[in-house]
């Protein structure tokens, strides 16, 4: 029997996986997957939430979520190819004009 | 019909007129649209004009909806709280657009789809000081955020799209978090309404490990939106990367939009586990104040300078949000309210400057200013006075109302802290004054025009409603304060 626990245990794991990626790998494309990674895992804990606690309004979130999801990711690729057009790189380490 | 529609209409209560301002405003941007789609390239500025004037029809809407009961099912409540706040939104979002006209000349970037996008941007703020349902909230901020991104990117320049990929991964990254506490708040509380949630926590016993994750994960996310210590790495290479205008939009309103939901969310949801979180704010709020303001002494490049200024500004904004009370949250709307025209001033003096070619922004730029443009120098001092806090200006009564909140409600250590950034602050918002009058121009190449602008009707147009509405808002903040204080009573 699956219990609530063991959703959120799943959650967090993915959601630590996720921020491990977006802190640690240097690749811009692998970050942006470590991004949908820690929206995805959120939309898990919500989803065994609204399951559990019977009530729909963590569903709609989820709904919601895959949404702006989907609005931001095509965002982040648009701007990865402006940075891609100026700099030739998709490195992170690479990408340091402004310091300070 | 199985259900009695009358019924639902009453438990929904469909409020029209509490969305009102963010309803015109959609439209406003809809019509941006499609007037972008018939107008030629050179063409373009006409649409600021037509946003301009959008903008000030609805300034008297938003500052009149006035509905304490919350509409759709809870979740929208547009009170004087929320009011405030619009308000602060379309004002700042003015000024971008009416400096944005000119400085999109400059950099050579006149496109269409800028003026709409700001228009998203301030419904994503309006939605979040509005908010009253966790979803509600969420949808807000990624509207303002997803807008913010675009503009930042929209210099396509290298350091342009450098400064919008950092402030896009980070500000993503946030967002997961935020949510993440989100996620937990609605866990522990079953929903995800603020009302019921407050409900929630006055019978709850206090231990609760969901709560304290979902606290910690809230701090963390907010954190980021009003770049507080030591999540604030974003702002200052997105302030440097993105179009003047937009940064001084992205100081004003993200921070005021984030403050707004802050203080519903913790004041109102949240307020019965204060002693849960008021200790991390404590420390948030004493690093942000002593690090923004120490690293904003080293810093070559004035908008770099800002940046940091407002993290420092961010920081004693945090100490109204920990002390909580009506007064302090009181002091917080105000502080917002003189930061949008005091902070807005500086970025317009700060465009004003900047060359065709992206230069003019480096603090030396502004060598023997006074010498070549006395009234410019004599604004831009009062700016920059006013920001860091000295009386007779409006960024002194700021300081005032929050730092003696803190003082009542006997948070010494917080307040001598704050005072204490408002010391070391004050050395680099004189330094810029010094190099103005003090010091003659490096080259003779600085003695040409500073700006190739055609008119620079713009900048002293909105250069002048900032100086005197700082200056006004000093000498006498009764009236907005009052405004406040009504404001916040029914929070």
């Amino acid at each position: 029997m699956l219990t609530l626990t063991h959703y959120l245990i799943l959650s967090f794991t993915l959601f630590s996986i996720g921020v491990a990626g977006v802190l640690l790998r240097r690749n811009i494309i692998i970050v942006l997957m470590s991004l949908e990674l820690i929206f995805n895992s959120v939309n898990i804990s919500l989803a065994a939430f609204s399951y559990f606690l019977r009530s729909l309004n963590g569903t709609v979130f989820v709904i919601f979520n895959i949404t702006v999801a989907a609005a931001e990711v095509a965002i982040g690729l648009a701007i990865l190819v402006t940075v891609y057009r100026a700099r030739r790189t998709v490195n992170v380490d690479e990408i340091d004009e402004l310091r300070g | 019909m199985i259900f009695n529609n009358a019924a639902i209409m009453q438990t929904l209560n469909v409020n029209l007129n509490a969305v009102a301002p963010v309803a015109l405003m959609t439209v406003l941007a809809i019509v941006l649209m499609v007037i972008d789609f018939f107008l030629k390239r050179e063409n373009k500025f006409s649409l600021g004009i037509v946003t301009l004037i959008g903008l000030v029809l609805i300034l008297p809407v938003a500052a009149t909806t006035v509905d304490p009961a919350p509409a759709f099912g809870g979740m929208v409540i547009a009170d004087a709280y929320a009011a405030f706040f619009n308000v602060v939104f379309i004002i700042a979002a003015i000024f971008a657009v009416v400096i944005s006209n000119d400085y999109l000349r400059k950099i050579s970037s006149e496109r269409g789809e800028y003026y709409y996008i700001i228009i998203f941007a301030t419904i994503g703020m309006m939605v979040m000081a509005s908010a009253n349902d966790l979803v509600n909230l969420y949808v807000g901020l990624e509207l303002m955020s997803l807008s913010f991104y675009i503009l930042v990117a929209m210099r396509r320049s290298a350091t342009g799209a450098e400064g919008a990929l950092k402030y896009f991964i980070l500000g993503a990254f946030s967002s997961g978090i935020l949510l993440y506490g989100i996620t937990f708040t609605y866990g522990f509380a079953g929903t995800t309404n603020l009302t019921e949630i407050a409900r929630m926590g006055v019978n709850l016993s206090s231990a609760n490990h969901y709560l304290l994750i979902a606290i910690i994960m809230l701090v963390a996310g907010f954190a980021f939106k009003i770049a507080a210590f030591p999540f604030h790495l974003w702002s200052p290479d997105a302030y440097e990367g993105a179009p003047t205008p937009v940064t001084a939009l992205l100081s004003v309103g993200s921070k005021a939009a984030a403050f707004a939901f802050f203080l519903r969310f913790f004041g109102g949801a949240f307020h019965e586990f204060h002693a849960h979180w008021a200790g991390l704010l404590w420390i948030l709020s004493a690093a942000t104040m002593l690090v923004g303001a120490t690293v904003a002494i080293q810093q070559k490049n004035i908008v770099r300078m800002l940046a940091y200024s407002s993290i420092a500004h961010a920081g004693i904004i945090l100490i109204g949000v920990v002390v909580m009370n009506g007064f302090a949250s009181a002091g917080v709307m105000f502080y917002m309210f003189v930061y949008a025209f005091m902070n807005m001033g500086a970025f317009t003096v700060v465009a004003l400057m900047a060359r065709n070619d992206g230069t003019g922004k480096s603090i030396s730029d502004y060598k023997g200013l006074a010498g070549r443009r006395p009234v410019l120098a004599f604004v831009m001092a009062l700016f920059l006075l006013s920001l860091a806090g000295i009386p007779p200006t409006g960024g002194f009564t700021a300081k005032f109302f929050i730092l003696a909140s803190a003082i009542e409600a006997r948070y010494y250590w917080l307040a001598a802290i704050g005072v204490i950034s408002t010391v070391i602050s004050l050395f680099f918002y004189a330094k810029v004054i010094f190099y103005m009058y003090m010091k003659e121009p490096d080259a003779l190449d600085d003695m040409a025009p500073v700006t190739q602008a055609p008119s620079t009707l713009a900048y002293n147009i909105i250069i002048f409603i900032t100086a005197v509405s700082t200056m006004v808002l000093g000498l006498c903040p009764t009236p907005v304060m009052d405004m406040a204080i009504a404001a916040v009573s029914h929070l």
